[in-house]
Formats: structure tokens, C-alpha cells, sequence
């Protein structure tokens, strides 16, 4: 779908706004118009709990003079309601002086990265809720143990225009689909639960890839499997991640630390080391927003600059770092497509888009044969890091011993924590697969989709946060 | 106010009684400002107005909803309109059905200082100011402070029914919030620190600015222990937390639906004796505290466990209609963009006798946890798996020694209450649902080197 200028305001208007903006001084001003709907179902217990539908439209507008940003934000899209969020945001502009400044708008047009074939608006209420009976049926058929299982559905619709006083206008319509199953086992030992989603920018085809049995029985899979799992080891042992399960961890490992915001302030690991080996140099480390149709991609980030494809590390060693428009204003560079915000009501910032490590050349099978003792990761739940000591921790969700080179018994959950420039140089093989999976990167009370992938993978050493002797 | 209640009113008026539809109308309405300050300057100034209507219709059982990011008559016809559509999509549910009064009248708080509309914009930005000066004076090792931020809000919220709910609340609140970052040689560590209050004139810029130079600094140096088990000894915001996670097992709409590891152990001990958990929302010390939960009836005070044992559930109307008892007043809700769900506003343990010093003396040795991070993925509600990345100070001969990081502890919610040996006197209420206080545990796992 080719979205660009659908006009929730005239571009005219937006003009008079922009410059209402800077009337009383001011760098930079920008517009940012939203217009949201979404539906959800919850399945719970055995009964379609609801079918909720939302509705939302509104724009935020900021104004940076020097170092400092003002912003306001509404729910009136007329231009007297613009104007008044635009005084609001402008009033940081102490100095006046600003004067008449013009704005003639440019419109762009920025191809999505993937086509959005069935709008989830025009599929029947009827037809999603029949999706959560199927997955419901599929997990409990798979075992008696399964005592509870609740299913969630959800499509959003974000129709956004963004226009600056340099004269950008674009816009962006984003389609984003998602269903997920937490199942819960019951046993001798207690409870265990497992989790699986699948989500993707696009509508109601991704039912056409994604079955919703195959979720529900491999979130079923994942609680059955822990009623027997043993207690995970307190300690640090090798650890072997699956493809696709564990690209949070360089999510949080590096990703955070690599965002301009956190550069700029001088408050990340990986600050003034551009050109410097920070990871083993079988680690080249890829943010790319073009990835359709992945959950962290779209035609412009939130700024409207066109997602981009971003090496930040390349055979170990530091390229670049992630930018928006404020953290780039600083440096005097151009923004790398990476400024986000969860809605209107929000200021941009350095945000992740799809972030994944590149695939190497080893065999994904021979990397657990070449392992004597260590463990198997096959699932990792969320994340968090501490970008300026590198430190951060990260949960998992299905895990395995590996013993003599074998995939043996499963482990209860624990975190895992380690510290990122240090857990990159313990890479020490990369395998020939790879997978993506979804995510919610949370940043300052801000919710974002992202995507996270990587190859299977070996790192030599991680401190498990488990109970029993490592 | 009055408005806000009668648009509800309008709303809830429209039911179809005749038919025996229900119809539930939340409004709520906000003004917030965000200030934050950098190397002496505003980095960032937004203030918004933010207002909404969501819309529950139960008919025959089913329950539908839907929400609408406006607040007028159009607003609450859209989704009213919508919500009656999403009606036929659930299934039938025998418990369905919205709130009736209860007769339970709601205490009066003073949660509104109304002279917050007037404190000038300058004033907000000098006190983010002053937090950033003390913190970068507080230490000659404190090499940055990130970001120290103000913050405040007034909201206002009603809930209206066809079944004879009629409540509105409001309240304020303003928070300091600074985060520092301290180095030596090639160390670096971070500590924050904050201070909440129901208007700006409450807030303690010294203690907030004091909080984040001791946690930052005192951590410099830390470095990886052994695994090991041992007592550990939880900083008040690390206890507060672990309430907060506590608190979600005891809702009697995860029991019911078979979530809670304390299913069916009413009655039984799950601690000692000096272990009394309540959840008050009528107490206004609490930041949680609200005279009506999100179904519009009264707060109240629930004991959860008393002298160790365990008392009974959270419940809002469904739930409690599902286990066959009457709602505790604990409906809780994300705003009007959801339908209520139980939870815990105001939780807290009874305090005990001993200062965090008096602890950390008995104690001898262990490890002070001063934070934990990955508590989202590392806590696992029902399972009661138990393990989370931690920061803290070793302790030694009954005093701190030192600071270690990049570890886990862990156990399980469940033996964790088994081994709570020493309850703080230092109660003290934190942003969120819970109050923290030191709490020592014994027989934690340490995963270190």
C-alpha cells in the first residue's frame, strides 16, 4: 500500500499551524497528526471475555528552540485547536524575535515496505473471535494438563501525517495485526506457564502464514514441558541461543546503548567508540526499519524520514548509532530514520525498528554437539538494560541443560544477566540459520513494536539466576 | 466535576432497561506537565490536556466495550453505539452484569489540591533545576546527571450506570525524578533517586537529590560475587515491588481462573506470625489511594494475611459473583481505554520494630539489595518462580561492606514468604500500588561468579 498524504489535515492548514509555531522563535517545528483504531478480544476461561473497539485522533506538536523542545498535544484536529497546541508548544521560545517565518510544504511519498492486503477492518467481528474458539480448542486437546488458556487478538490501524517547518510532509498508514496464547499447565510440581504470539505489520493475512493452532499448541508445548523441568543453575555455564529466541538479548545487550539520545548525554558503554572492536568480530548487528513485514517496520518513522537500513556494528566493530531529529540536530548529521513515539500524546525519540544480528556460517546443530555442559535457550521472555553500565538482564522462558553435546532435560525460568560489551565478546560461533520474533520495547513510559532476530548462537559465558548449583 | 458525572450520567441513561441491557459509562479527564532539565536547561516542556469515554454494555450475559480518545456528546454516542455492536461477539456469561450499590458509603480523602492549577510553569522548572545542581554538588564522582524531571497531573474521573452507580473522584499528584551516573578510573554506576507528593510544594528536592548521589556512588567499585546462599535484605522500593507482584497472586479473578499459587490456601500459613499484608485504598498516605475503584463503588480495606495466614482474595463484581461472594471494592482499570480488572491499590505490610540498620546488624551477614532489574520477565505470577537481576552491598559483621552487581537472586514467592525473618519499622508509601519497608529473607540464591 502506497500511503503517503492521507490528508487528516490539509496541508494549507498545517502551513498556518507550523508557522503559529514560530511566531514567537524557534529552530524547528513539527506537526504531528494521528488517527488510531483498533479492536481487541480476550479470551479467557473458556469464554470470549469481550470484543473492544477504540477509536482515537489527535495531533502533538513541538517547537525546538536551541537545546530545549516544547510540545502539546490535542484532540481538536480544527485549526483553532491546532493554533492553541501550537501557542502551547511554542511557548518555550522565550527570546520572540521570531518573526513571520514561511512554510511551504513539500509533500513526499514513501513507498511502505510491504503490501497490507485484507484492512483487519474489513473482516467481520464474527471472523477474528471464531480465530480465539480455534486456539482455545488446540491447546487444551493437547493435553489434559492444560488447566487454563487465555487467547488475545488485536489489530490497529495508525493513519499518521507529519509536517516541519523544513518543509517535509509525509505520511504513513500502518496496519499491524497480532495473536497470542498463554497457556497454563498444571502438575505434580505445581504450575507453569508458556507464551507464544505471532505479529506482524500487516492485516488479516497474517492468518494465512500463522496458524492459530500451531501458536496455541507451541504456547501449550511450552508450559507442558516445564512441569518437569528441574531448577536452573545459580552461576555462570556456556550458553546456546536458538534462532529467533534470543534477539532481545541484543536488543538489550547493545541496542539501547547504540540509541543517539543516550550518546549525546554521554550516558551509554558505548559512547566515542566508532571504529573501535566493542564485539567479537563474528558479530555484524543490522537496525533496519525496511524490513517488512516485520512488527518493528514502516514506510517513515515518526519524524517522517523514510525507515532505513542501519549497520551499526560490523565484524565486531562500532559503525554508527542510532538517531532521531534532536539527538542528529546536535551532532549536525541527519537523522537515521529511528525517531518513534507511541501516539500523538507523545514526544519522539531514539527508538529501535527491527533490530537483528546477521547470520554466520556455522552449523546450528553442531553448536550444541560442540557444547560439553552449558544451556539451551529456546524461548526468552522481556528484557531490560542499564545503557550506562552495560549491564542487563533478561528472562527465560523455555530452557534446556545441554549435557555431553545433548539438548537434555528442561529448566524451570530464571533471568539471565550479564553486561553487554562483555556477553558480544564471548560470541564465539554463529550459526547459518535465522529467525525474527516480535516484541514491546518500553523507553521513558513508551511503547513501541519492535522485531529482534539472530542465528543460533554460542556465547561462552552468562551469570543464570537460578537456585541450584551451577 | 459535576460535568464529567452528568456526561457519564447521559451515557448510562440510555440503556435499554426494558430488554434488561446494562450500560456503564467511565469519563475521565486530565491536565499534565512534563519538565525535564539537562546541563542547566529545559530539554523538554510539554503540557496536555487529555480526555475520554469508555463504554461497557452487558445484555443476555455478553459484555461488549469500546472507547473513544474524546470527551463530548459525540464521543459518548460513538461509543456507545460501538459497544453495543461488540455486544454479540462475547460469549454468555451467567456472572456477567456491571456494579450495584452496595451501601458501602466512601470515606472522604483529600486527594485534590486544587492550588496545583495555579503553581507557575518558572516555579516547576526551578525545582527540576535545583534537583540537578544538588546532585552534580552532591559528590565530586558524580560525572552526569541524565535527566532530572518534573512532573505532574490532575485527574478526574467518573463512572455512571444504568444500574445505579453514580461516583466521581479526583486527584493530584507531582513527581521529582533524577537519575545520576557517578564514575572513578573506568567505573561507572547509576542510581536514581525521587520524591512524590499530592502537590509541588510537598516535594523533597534535598531527599531526592541526597537519594541519587548515595545510590550511584556508593555502588562504585562493585564488582561480581560468588554464588552463594544467603539472607537478603531488600531495600524499601525492592520490597515494595515484590508487594506489588504478591498482590497480583491474591486476585480473586486470577484464583478463579486457576493463575493463583494461592488458590484455595485460605486459612493456611504462608509466613510468620509477624506477617500481616492489607490492601487500604481508604488510607491517604497512600499514592494509590482512591475513595472509589473503577467500577464506582467505595474503597475499603482488605486484609490479605494476617499473622501469616492467609485471609482471602481481591474482588471486583465479576469475580466476586464467579467465587460467590461480594466485591472488596477492587476494580481497577488502565483508564477508559479498558474494561475493569482486580487489582491492588494500596498494599503494605504491617511494620515491625527494627530500623534498616537495626536489620542489617542482626542480620550479620548477607547481601542489601539495593535495586533489582528484569522483575517483568524474571517473575513468574503463577508458577511463584523467583529470579531477578540485582545491585546491592555485601553485608558483613552486622554492617554494609561491599557493593556488588551483575548477579541474580532468586527463589520462589512462596519460600520467600516462609523465610521473612526481620520486617522494618521505616514504612514508607511509593509511587505505584505498595508501600515499601526493609524486609529481610533468608535462604535466597545468589547467581554470581
Amino acid at each position: 500500500m502506497t500511503v503517503a498524504g492521507t490528508a487528516l489535515v490539509e496541508p494549507d492548514v498545517l502551513e498556518r499551524v507550523l508557522r503559529r509555531a514560530l511566531e514567537r522563535g524557534g529552530d524547528f517545528a513539527e506537526v504531528f497528526v494521528e488517527d488510531r483504531t483498533m479492536s481487541a478480544i480476550s479470551l479467557d476461561d473458556r469464554r470470549v471475555e469481550e470484543l473492544s473497539t477504540g477509536h482515537e485522533r489527535g495531533a502533538g506538536i513541538r517547537v525546538v528552540v536551541g537545546e530545549t523542545t516544547g510540545f502539546a498535544h490535542t484532540a481538536d484536529l480544527t485549526e483553532r485547536g491546532l493554533r492553541a497546541a501550537a501557542e502551547a508548544a511554542g511557548a518555550v521560545a522565550r527570546e520572540g524575535g521570531g518573526g513571520a517565518r514561511r512554510v511551504a510544504l513539500e509533500e513526499g511519498r514513501v513507498a511502505a515496505p510491504n503490501e497490507v492486503r485484507i484492512l483487519p477492518s474489513d473482516v467481520t467481528k464474527a471472523a477474528k473471535v471464531e480465530l480465539l474458539s480455534r486456539a482455545d480448542a488446540a491447546a487444551r486437546s493437547s493435553s489434559d494438563s492444560i488447566v487454563q488458556v487465555s487467547v488475545g487478538y488485536g489489530d490497529t490501524r495508525r493513519r499518521i501525517q507529519v509536517a516541519n517547518s523544513e518543509g517535509l510532509l509525509s505520511g504513513d498508514d500502518r496496519v499491524r495485526t497480532r495473536f497470542s496464547v498463554l497457556c497454563v499447565a498444571s502438575g505434580d510440581t505445581g504450575m507453569q506457564t508458556g507464551y507464544e504470539t505471532r505479529a506482524l505489520t500487516v492485516g488479516f493475512e497474517l492468518f494465512e502464514t500463522a496458524s492459530v493452532e500451531e501458536v496455541a499448541t507451541e504456547a501449550a508445548h511450552r508450559a507442558l514441558t516445564k512441569l518437569s523441568a528441574r531448577p536452573a543453575p545459580a552461576g555462570v555455564v556456556p550458553v546456546v541461543l536458538q534462532r529467533g529466541s534470543g534477539g532481545i538479548l541484543f536488543h538489550e545487550a547493545c541496542g539501547h546503548g547504540l540509541e543517539a539520545d543516550h550518546i549525546v548525554k554521554d550516558s551509554s558503554v558505548y559512547t566515542n567508540r566508532v571504529g573501535e572492536l566493542v564485539a567479537s568480530p563474528l558479530v555484524t548487528l543490522v537496525d533496519d526499519g525496511t524490513v517488512g513485514p516485520n512488527w518493528g517496520s514502516f514506510a517513515i518513522d515518526d519524524e517522517g524520514r523514510p525507515a532505513q537500513h542501519n549497520v551499526l556494528i560490523q565484524d565486531g566493530v562500532l559503525v554508527d548509532y542510532m538517531w532521531d531529529e534532536v539527538s542528529a540536530r546536535r551532532r549536525q548529521r541527519a537523522s537515521s530514520g529511528n525517531g518513534r513515539r507511541e501516539s500523538y500524546r507523545h514526544l519522539p525519540m531514539v527508538r529501535m525498528t527491527n533490530t537483528y544480528l546477521l547470520p554466520g556460517e556455522d552449523d546450528p546443530e553442531e553448536i550444541v554437539a560442540q557444547t560439553p555442559h552449558g544451556i539451551y535457550v529456546a524461548h526468552l521472555g522481556g528484557g531490560q538494560v542499564n545503557t550506562a553500565t552495560g549491564d542487563f538482564v533478561f528472562g527465560m522462558t523455555e530452557a534446556y541443560l545441554i549435557e555431553n553435546g545433548r539438548i537434555t532435560e528442561p529448566l524451570r525460568d530464571a533471568n539471565m544477566i550479564g553486561n553487554g560489551p562483555d556477553v558480544l565478546a564471548k560470541i564465539d560461533t554463529i550459526g547459518s540459520d535465522f529467525d525474527m520474533s516480535p516484541g514491546t520495547c518500553g523507553k521513558d513510559g513508551q511503547s513501541v513494536p519492535v522485531g529482534c532476530g539472530q542465528p543460533t548462537l554460542r556465547i561462552t559465558g552468562v551469570t543464570i539466576g537460578g537456585t541450584a548449583g551451577a | 466535576m459535576p460535568e464529567l458525572l452528568e456526561l457519564a450520567e447521559a451515557v448510562a441513561a440510555r440503556a435499554d432497561v426494558a430488554s434488561g441491557e446494562e450500560v456503564e459509562a467511565y469519563v475521565a479527564h486530565g491536565r499534565d506537565t512534563s519538565i525535564r532539565v539537562y546541563d542547566g536547561e529545559i530539554e523538554q516542556l510539554s503540557s496536555a490536556e487529555s480526555a475520554g469515554v469508555g463504554v461497557r454494555v452487558v445484555r443476555e450475559g455478553r459484555q461488549g466495550f469500546a472507547w473513544v480518545g474524546a470527551l463530548d456528546e459525540t464521543a459518548a454516542e460513538e461509543a456507545l453505539t460501538e459497544a453495543r455492536d461488540n455486544v454479540a461477539y462475547a460469549s454468555a456469561d451467567e456472572h456477567a452484569g456491571l456494579a450495584r450499590p452496595d451501601g458501602v458509603a466512601p470515606v472522604t480523602l483529600e486527594l485534590w489540591r486544587g492550588e496545583q492549577a495555579e503553581y507557575p510553569t518558572q516555579a516547576k522548572v526551578d525545582l527540576a533545576l535545583e534537583v540537578e545542581r544538588m546532585v552534580r554538588a552532591g559528590d565530586p564522582r558524580i560525572r552526569q546527571v541524565v535527566s532530572s524531571d518534573y512532573s505532574d497531573a490532575m485527574t478526574e474521573w467518573g463512572v455512571a450506570t444504568s444500574t445505579g452507580i453514580s461516583s466521581a473522584a479526583r486527584r493530584t499528584i507531582c513527581h521529582l525524578f533524577v537519575n545520576a551516573i557517578a564514575g572513578e578510573g573506568d567505573d561507572t554506576q547509576t542510581g536514581f533517586g525521587y520524591s512524590v507528593g499530592r502537590a509541588a510544594g510537598d516535594l523533597d528536592v534535598v531527599a531526592c537529590s541526597a537519594d541519587a548521589v548515595e545510590r550511584a556512588t556508593r555502588m562504585l567499585g562493585a564488582k561480581k560475587p560468588r554464588s552463594s546462599r544467603l539472607t537478603a535484605v531488600l531495600d524499601r522500593r525492592v520490597t515494595a515491588t515484590l508487594l506489588g507482584i504478591l498482590a497480583r497472586t491474591l486476585s480473586g479473578e486470577e484464583v478463579s481462573k486457576g493463575r493463583s499459587l494461592f488458590a484455595d490456601r485460605v486459612g493456611e500459613e504462608l509466613g510468620p506470625g509477624t506477617l500481616t499484608l492489607v490492601d487500604d485504598p481508604t488510607d491517604p498516605a497512600a499514592l494509590g489511594a482512591a475513595p472509589m475503584d473503577a467500577e464506582g463503588l467505595a474503597t475499603r480495606r482488605n486484609e490479605l494475611i494476617q499473622g501469616g495466614k492467609l485471609m482471602g482474595y481481591l474482588y471486583d463484581t465479576h469475580a466476586a459473583r464467579v467465587a460467590g461472594t461480594v466485591s472488596t471494592g477492587s476494580a481497577v482499570r488502565g483508564g477508559y481505554r479498558t474494561t475493569p480488572g482486580v487489582g491492588a491499590r494500596a498494599v503494605s505490610l504491617l511494620p515491625g520494630e527494627l530500623s534498616q540498620e537495626e536489620i542489617i546488624s542482626a542480620v550479620g551477614t548477607g547481601l542489601f539489595v539495593q535495586s533489582v532489574s528484569g522483575v517483568h520477565s524474571g517473575v513468574n505470577a503463577v508458577s511463584g518462580d523467583f529470579s531477578v537481576g540485582a545491585q546491592g552491598v555485601m553485608i558483613r559483621d552486622g554492617a554494609l561492606a561491599e557493593p556488588v552487581r551483575e548477579m541474580t537472586i532468586a527463589s520462589s514467592i512462596q519460600r520467600m514468604l516462609q523465610h521473612v525473618s526481620f520486617i522494618g519499622s521505616d514504612l514508607e508509601w511509593l509511587p505505584g500500588s505498595a508501600a515499601g519497608l526493609t524486609l529481610a529473607i533468608d535462604d535466597m540464591s545468589l547467581g554470581g561468579e
